[in-house]
């Protein structure tokens, strides 16, 4: 009968030294998957103007409808993005979000990606409204903020052309 | 003033009230177990051996509503849940704070139909919102630690237990 307890026992003791698995949080962060999907982040052109267009494809896009997109006209005086419109209201609702990715999937130009941030808790409804502002990447290097000023007949086509049409 | 001054460097460490009652609260916060959907997998994982919310003064989850602080509304909840998640608010004893975990919990989340309840804010007033369907264990563990950042700015003249 002891040496079944011992036995057991043994188990006990052999655990006692093993290493903790708990990742402990907040000061340690448990990395994310390559694929990984959290935050939205509206990009940038390496000039500093935005990808996005004001298509709504991202909208349309969404099963939960969280994605809310008014565009407007660009003019080569205050110029926003290529092309001929601007997203002048882009508003996600975090709270109604699923990362689901279809957005990202659904997006001409590659301006809308998920990044791997997935700290979004809020106390009101009101704060997980993500504006534009909040959303959209900050200007890095020597590129200018928009609006900018450009000349004319330079920015015509809002989607890049690719590097091989048959893909 | 306070006592703080007349005792001088004694060694003797004060506090007030508020700040002592505050931090009572926030290290032993039992949450209670109201797992409704997908979401609950993740509030048990947050529980396991990898996130272990014990670190944080939440040992484990309380089935009865008379013994929790906490009510972690973990998945959808439909019209008929409704009165339901009402009655086990009540019966919970005072302070008691409520997180809406998950898209579904908050807001509806995609089910944006007639069988949902699109918020749990409309029957239950709700402390903090996390976001993500389902969110990770990391997602709710942040939306407790914003929790007690909240609890531990309550005034007295905020308790109404």
């Amino acid at each position: 009968m002891l040496v079944e307890l011992l036995r057991g026992l043994k188990t006990t003791f052999k655990a006692m030294f093993e290493k903790p698995v708990t990742y402990q949080y907040p000061e340690v962060k448990r990395p994310v998957r390559p694929r990984y999907r959290g935050r939205h982040v509206l990009k940038r052109y390496e000039n500093g103007l935005e990808k996005c267009i004001g298509c709504a494809l991202c909208a349309a896009a969404c099963p939960a409808d969280a994605i809310f997109v008014e565009a407007a006209e660009n003019t080569d005086e205050a110029r926003y993005s290529p092309g001929e419109r601007y997203a002048s209201t882009y508003e996600i609702n975090m709270l109604r979000c699923i990362f689901c990715g279809y957005c990202a999937d659904a997006c001409p130009t590659e301006a809308i990606v998920l990044t791997d941030n997935y700290e979004l808790t809020f106390t009101s409804r009101v704060e997980a409204i993500y504006t534009k502002e909040r959303l959209l990447e900050p200007v890095r290097g020597e590129a200018r903020p928009t609006p900018q000023q450009t000349p004319p007949g330079v920015y015509t086509r809002a989607v890049p052309k690719m590097a091989d049409p048959q893909d | 003033m306070g006592v703080e001054q007349k005792l001088g460097d004694m060694g003797v460490v004060t506090t007030t009230l508020e700040q002592a009652v505050n931090w009572a609260r926030t290290n032993a916060m039992w949450p209670m177990l109201f797992g409704l959907a997908c979401c609950a997998i993740e509030m048990m994982a947050s529980q396991a051996a990898h996130y272990d919310l014990s670190r944080f003064g939440m040992e484990l989850m309380r089935a009865s509503p008379r013994q929790s602080d906490l009510m972690i509304v973990a998945g959808r909840v439909s019209q008929k849940m409704a009165p339901v998640l009402r009655r086990l608010y009540d019966q919970m004893p005072e302070p008691k704070w409520v997180i809406a975990m998950g898209d579904c919990a908050s807001t509806g989340g995609v089910f944006n139909n007639y069988a949902v309840v699109q918020g749990v804010d409309e029957i239950v007033p709700v402390d903090v919102y996390v976001s993500g369907c389902p969110p990770r264990p990391e997602n709710l563990i942040h939306g407790i630690i914003t929790l007690h950042e909240k609890v531990r700015g309550e005034k007295i003249t905020d308790w109404n237990g």
